[in-house]
């Protein structure tokens, strides 16, 4: 199957701080692969350097094996990928169904198109079929702000989705969610690669979620992979569980 | 040359006493986000009401200095604090920048009103004499104003280094919150602040009003090059805000010789525009990584 | 298929985009009307400073964009007023065009002028812009002081013409007022669509988180500066009407004071809000005008009402309006 996300020798430092040396995975399409490390172990800034948020020292990101490295964050969505942030980032003054047109009408015409265009830039039915899919359907109108914080995650998931991306990249979505949540947000994620065909990589703090969820793993150690594998491989892997409990 | 030398100490003068409302202005923008409009009338105001002190009460200078200074300082720093940013701060930092906005014409209108609408004359403390430096006759007033001010800003990083309030003091800017739990008194920190900064204001305004004249239109220009300096020299730091002071000075005295008078202005002006475009950190600022 | 599930949408239809915006398009409409037959019976000067209001209006609105909208914090909104008035002045009073050319080549520099000045918004964190603008607004001021072979320096540029309507000079307040407030009509038309727009959502997203915007596909640098040429050009089409009005410019009122001014009517009404702008300038023209009678100590006032009406209501007059009517309707709910 071809590689939808290559990424190829990434390095990244700070000043003398080599935050990621050498990095390189690719993302099948249809595959939802995991990334997981300890603390401080180079996730973030990978993700970052990944997404146009900082500029990789050296190395190369590829999407469809064209070269997207250091393309703007917006520029690089309009391509086809999509992301969550760490932090719930949903925009709690638009109602749920504005949140999810917001999601997807940069997707779609010119600005020029937009400005006299519909008001919803003809995205209200994808946006119903998207809050259908992620089981909101009777929050529709509901200001995104007055949600529980599992109906946020869940809605930032979906904004995500929204422009039918070619990959998205979650970045902890399980941080801060209960039990319960945690369920179902991995239900939805898991019916959204199996029905739809959604590709995704996901970093993960929660070894259960990851392991639960991802078809692949990769292992982050101090800014290199340690290793890469199933689940299962990974898990019987005696360097991983090193890396986790020396830290 | 001789002239060029001339220009070079005035400009330094005035920059370091632009640097002193400078150091207040970034002091104040670390600890509570405040950007204050009315720093200019800061350093306009001091002056103003030694006076006032001097016509009303008919106390000799140096007891109006006093009295200036300290009424200056519990209205304008603690005064400041209590009633404007403290209960505006919470709203976000538009409203309280309108607000001192709001501030700076009170101060401008009252000043007019309250004292006059002239400019009057402010004595120095200096000797009116001159010295030679280099085959150059340099009036000893500027020669003093460059050793106060220095001599201030020395000990004021003195105290923000090297004495534990101080240290206290930068903590509770750098980082509230972990000031906090350090159990570092924060509030009583960020208040010092503002003290300090209305004590930096009175001390440039005595300054240069001898220079300039007292007058209540006087803010306008030194707190547009207080703001510059500040910016320029890379807004979180003492030694930054110095530097940007000076420039600023050296480049509008350069200009008033050297350029037209009507356009005199416009150097530190554009000297603003080129550094937010090309080093938006200022000169010795510290610079964040981060792509939008 | 139950019965709810049948009426649900359509009760969601009142709701949805329809309800508010409605309302919004009802007011500019009945306001249009009231204002136009407003200063019967007012008087020249009480028909001017009606007049004034709403050249200041438009400016505010353009700024509400940049600012309240976008989160821009400009301090250039007078000198782009300065350069609107200018420009209709001279190509008016001096080259003898007609006021509707000039009105549109007012707008289009400075959009123009807008799009290479808000260049800077996209280098620099946020407060910093606001010493960029000010930059500017001085240079412009000094250039209107200092070019006396253009712009006539600090003697202004007198003698410039109301623009005709069907043939007739609108050389009376009345009918020039009648003009006005079409325009301001207009004007304020076309932000209420910007705003209902995808681009009026995009704006609110480049404001509320422009971090997760960029990650949503919104391009930020080009909406950041269409929001601050929009902007512009509203001051640029305040300029241009303001020219007419007063007959006589100088550099004086385009100086760093008066878009501090500006600045201020944004916040004091409150700004986000559509008819925002139309407060904020109430108490920047009106109230001023309201306290000649204390003669000299009316700009005190004036700051010292505006600084406690922040100090008590930071979100602005519409902004306490909308908590005061949340606070109804909860007490309201909670009754029935």
């Amino acid at each position: 199957m071809s590689a939808v996300l290559e990424v190829e020798d990434l390095h990244k430092s700070f000043g003398g701080i080599k935050a990621v040396r050498g990095v390189s995975f690719s993302v099948r399409k249809g595959e939802i692969l995991g990334i997981i490390g300890p603390n401080g172990c180079g996730k973030s800034t990978l993700f970052n350097c990944i997404l146009g948020q900082l500029d990789p020292t050296a190395g190369r990101v590829r999407l469809n094996g064209e070269d997207v490295t250091g393309l703007r964050p917006s520029d690089l969505n309009r391509r086809g990928v999509g992301r969550t942030f760490q932090l719930l980032q949903v925009f709690p003054d638009l109602t749920v169904r504005e949140n999810l047109i917001l999601a997807g009408q940069e997707h779609h015409g010119s600005m020029i198109g937009r400005l006299f265009g519909p008001r919803d830039a003809g995205l209200t039915a994808s946006a119903d079929t998207m809050i259908g899919f992620f089981k909101l359907d009777h929050l529709a109108d509901a200001k995104a702000g007055g949600l529980s914080y599992g109906q946020q995650k869940l809605l930032d998931a979906a904004m995500a989705f929204m422009a039918g991306p070619q990959i998205v990249l979650l970045d902890e979505p399980a941080g801060g969610v209960n039990l319960t949540m945690l369920a179902s947000l991995k239900e939805r994620l898991r019916a959204m690669n199996e029905e739809l065909g959604a590709t995704f990589v996901v970093i993960e703090h929660n070894m259960e979620f990851v392991m639960s969820l991802c078809t692949r793993v990769v292992v982050l150690a101090e800014g290199a992979v340690l290793a890469e594998g199933t689940p299962a491989e990974v898990r019987a892997n005696p360097a991983v569980m090193e890396a986790y409990l020396g830290h | 040359m001789s002239e060029f030398l001339a220009y070079l100490i005035v400009g330094i003068a005035t920059g370091s006493i632009y640097a002193l409302a400078a150091i207040g202005f970034t002091l104040v923008w670390q600890t509570s986000q405040t950007i204050n409009f009315a720093q200019g009338e800061f350093v306009m105001l001091p002056a103003i009401l030694v006076l006032l002190a001097v016509k009303l009460l008919g106390v000799p200078i140096p007891v109006a200095v006093l009295i200036g200074a300290a009424a200056f300082v519990l209205i304008f720093g603690v005064g400041f604090k209590r009633a404007i940013v403290d209960p505006m701060l919470p709203h976000g930092v538009l409203p309280l920048a309108i607000a001192t906005m709001s501030l700076a014409i009170i101060m401008k209108e009252g000043a007019k009103d309250g004292f006059s609408a002239e400019a009057q004359s402010f004595p120095s403390p200096f000797a009116a004499d001159t010295v030679s430096i280099l085959g150059t006759a340099v009036s000893v007033q500027f020669i003093m104003i460059i050793v106060v001010a220095f001599a201030s800003i020395a000990a004021l990083q003195w105290f923000v280094t090297r004495t534990r309030t101080g240290r206290q003091m930068q903590a509770a800017a750098q980082n509230p919150n972990v000031a906090r739990i350090l159990g570092i008194p924060v509030e009583r920190m960020v208040m010092l602040t503002f003290i300090i900064n209305a004590a930096l204001a009175a001390l440039a305004s005595f300054l240069i009003s001898p220079i300039y004249l007292a007058k209540f239109s006087n803010g306008e220009t030194i707190g547009l090059f207080a703001f510059i300096a500040a910016i320029v020299g890379g807004f979180n730091q003492v030694r930054g805000a110095l530097l940007g002071g000076i420039l600023v000075g050296i480049f509008d005295s350069l200009a008033a010789a050297y350029v037209s008078t009507s356009y005199r202005l416009a150097v530190p002006l554009a000297l603003l525009v080129l550094i937010i475009l090309l080093k938006p950190e200022g000169l010795i600022g510290r610079k964040e990584e981060r792509h939008v | 298929m139950t019965a709810e599930t049948d009426t649900a949408p359509a009760a969601l239809a009142v709701r949805r985009p329809g309800g508010r915006i409605d309302a919004a398009l009802v007011t500019i409409l009945a306001g249009a009307l009231i204002l136009w037959f407003a200063p019967v019976g007012m008087g020249r000067y009480g028909t001017y400073v009606l007049t004034l209001w709403l050249v200041m209006a438009i400016a505010v609105m353009g700024l509400n964009l940049t600012l309240g909208v976008a989160g821009l914090k400009s301090l250039a909104q007078a000198a782009f007023m300065g350069i609107g008035a200018y420009a209709t002045g001279l190509l008016t009073a001096k080259m003898g065009l007609s006021w509707y050319p000039a009105f549109a080549i007012s707008a289009v520099a400075t959009f123009a002028v807008g799009l290479v000045v808000g260049f800077p918004a996209l280098r620099v964190k946020a407060h910093y812009l606001a010493f960029v603008t000010l930059a500017f607004t001085s240079l412009v001021w000094l250039f209107l002081r200092n070019e006396q072979w253009l712009t006539g320096g600090t003697f202004g540029l007198p003698n410039i013409p109301r623009p005709t309507l069907l043939g007739t000079r609108l050389d009376d307040a009345l009918s020039f007022h009648r003009f006005v407030v079409v325009v301001t009509a207009a004007l304020t038309l076309m932000i209420w669509w910007l705003m209902r727009s995808p681009w009026g959502r995009a704006f609110l997203a480049l404001r509320e988180n422009p971090v997760r915007a960029a990650s949503l596909g919104v391009d930020v640098r080009a909406y950041t500066l269409l929001a601050f040429a929009i902007g512009s050009a509203y001051g640029g089409m305040a300029g241009a009407l303001y020219a007419p009005l007063v007959e006589f410019i100088d550099p004086s009122p385009f100086a760093i004071s008066a878009s501090f001014f500006l600045l201020l009517m944004v916040v004091a009404g409150g700004s986000g809000y559509l008819f925002g702008p139309f407060i904020g300038a109430l108490l920047g023209v009106v109230l001023p005008e309201w306290l000649r009678f204390t003669g000299g100590l009316y700009l005190i006032i004036f700051a010292a009402i505006v600084l406690l009406l922040l100090i008590v209501c930071p979100k602005g007059v519409l902004g306490l309006a909308e908590q005061a009517l949340g606070a109804v309707v909860r007490r309201f709910r909670r009754t029935s």
